[in-house]
């Protein structure tokens, strides 16, 4: 799938400021951003549900407004929220999907797969906020999709229910699909992405392997007195040092200052717990290239 | 062929399953026929009101079933992006309005095989009738109310098209012809109820099962402009999110 100088314009406002990005088969994509960076604009249309005011999004050969009917036989689509009135029942509205797609998926052997097998006859109202999420996912997955659009999968979801709906991205992408997952949960994103797109103001201000985004910013965490003079400390180790809350605190470098910052803290007495260095969390590397958003 | 089935399949087993979709279609028809049949409170100007109503009944079934029904369960389904979910799957838009019609039809059948027999029940014995003109405008009625219901339902948010197609349906209901003549309204009042659908479809019906049109021809020709009408302002006017 290839996006390549999109532009999405609603009147005057330019939701997206020429955006390209790629997301390949057999990986998993992830498209964050914080609310309103453009990244939902950018998957309805790759989606064939918007068109561009210029650039183009090609996926798996197809341009999706122009040729959306082919496009959706290989498409699994979970929207952001809704798609279901509140009465449909679970296992009809799956049954449906799996004969409009007609790839022979079994509907309840679906809805086992996704945690809902003893749902069938649930009504969607009934459903709790991760249920009707895994039911979404469920509807995607009737397409047997060779690309997967998942618009915010895990939100509102339980831990268990977000680890099925890793273990079930990730199959997809082992299968080889390619699947774009938008979401503003970094923490999610990281455990699944192979790749990610970072979304700011309608344009992607970074795009890389989660490796590649982190190199070269490294980074020390520990844990101390919520009192700790950070100024001091970093006037002393001559790097930044800020807190994050909670008694936690990063330092902007490498292991090889873990040594002069222990001594510090230890000379003046105080605690220290939880040390780590390496690279950079995802969330910090998304709060340096958005300015804080979330 | 199969994605329409199973979508045809899935519109008519939530209607009939839909509380409020049954009584709109089935059960204030039913309960209309069997009161105002039993109480002889409208100017009917027939012998036995069961005359004049049965055939303005069975108008006033397509007319919940195909405008309002369809236009208020359509309505909230763009609302809650159902329409949106179904665009992207091998259904599409033309297959998915082709399944809502089958439908709409569907519903009708069951409505009539209900209507007649309780209209024969409470002494419905309609002279020579004509089944198959009586086929032939339910047809072309059920397009001009598909059309109108969707038309609402396509621009209106999911709530004020609840208001709207229920409002629409009691003014045709009243102004319709169905269950109070046109000679019972007063001059100009008369003279909009001919031209609306309601109407027109009471008047055709009438005239195919008991021979008691008003204008018939005339009638046939105003429902036939809606049938064209309204389904071109359905699909100028739609939005499908």
């Amino acid at each position: 799938m290839f996006v390549e100088e999109l532009v999405v314009r609603y009147g005057d406002l330019v939701a997206v400021d020429h955006v390209s990005f790629s997301a390949a088969a057999g990986e998993v994509t992830a498209v964050l951003g914080p609310n309103g960076a453009g990244k939902t604009t950018t998957l309805e249309v790759c989606e064939g549900y918007r068109r561009a005011t210029s650039g183009t999004a090609t996926v798996l050969g197809l341009i999706p407004h122009r040729r959306q009917a082919e496009l959706s036989r290989r498409m699994g689509v979970m929207l952001q929220e809704g798609g279901f009135s509140p009465a449909a029942r679970v296992g009809d509205v799956t049954r449906l999907f799996c004969e409009l797609h007609d790839k022979r998926v079994d509907a309840a052997e679906l809805l086992q797969t996704v945690g809902l097998g003893e749902r069938l006859r649930s009504s969607y109202r009934r459903l709790s906020g991760g249920e009707k999420q895994r039911l979404s996912l469920a509807l995607a997955l009737a397409a047997r999709p060779d690309v997967a659009f998942l618009d915010e999968p895990t939100s509102g979801v339980d831990i268990t229910g977000r680890q099925l709906i890793r273990s079930i991205v990730r199959d997809l992408a082992h299968n080889g699909c390619a699947v774009v997952l938008a979401t503003h949960e970094l923490d999610e994103a990281e455990k699944v992405a192979d790749r990610v797109v970072i979304f700011d103001r309608g344009r992607v201000v970074a795009d890389g392997t989660l490796d590649e985004l982190r190199s070269g910013h490294d980074e020390i965490r520990f844990r101390s007195s919520a009192t700790l003079d950070v100024h001091a400390v970093s006037a002393a180790i001559q790097l930044a040092v800020r807190s994050v809350g909670d008694g936690e605190f990063v330092v902007d470098g490498g292991a090889v200052h873990v040594a002069t910052l222990t001594a510090w803290l230890a000379e003046h007495g105080e605690p220290i717990a939880d040390l780590s260095a390496g690279r950079q969390r995802l969330e910090d590397v998304f709060l340096r290239l958005t300015g804080g958003q979330s | 062929m199969s994605a329409l089935k199973a979508q045809v399949r899935y519109e008519v087993s939530s209607t009939m399953r839909n509380g409020e979709q049954l009584l709109l279609t089935l059960i204030i028809p039913v309960m209309l026929l069997v009161f105002f049949s039993l109480v002889d409170v409208l100017p009917t100007n027939t012998k036995d009101p069961i005359d004049f109503l049965a055939p303005g009944i069975l108008g006033l079934a397509v007319m919940s079933t195909a405008m309002v029904s369809l236009g208020i369960g359509t309505g909230f389904e763009r609302t809650y992006n159902v329409l949106k979910r179904l665009g992207a799957t091998p259904l599409g838009r033309a297959r998915l309005i082709a399944a809502k019609i089958v439908a709409v039809v569907a519903v009708e059948l069951v409505q009539f095989a209900v209507l007649i027999p309780v209209a024969y029940t409470l002494g419905w014995r309609p002279t020579s009738p004509n089944w198959l003109a009586a086929s032939g405008a339910v047809i072309v009625a059920t397009l001009a109310f598909a059309g109108i219901g969707l038309s609402l339902a396509g621009r209106l948010r999911g709530e004020i098209n609840l208001a709207a197609q229920n409002g629409l349906y009691l003014v045709l209901l009243l102004l319709g012809g169905m269950v109070i003549p046109f000679a019972k309204l007063p001059g100009p009042i008369s003279a909009i109820a001919k031209s609306l659908p309601s109407g027109a479809l009471a008047d055709v019906l009438r005239e195919a099962l008991a021979n008691d049109g008003v204008r018939p021809a005339t009638s046939w020709l105003i429902l036939a402009g809606w049938a064209i009408a309204a389904p071109v302002a359905a699909v100028r006017l739609f939005r499908w999110e």
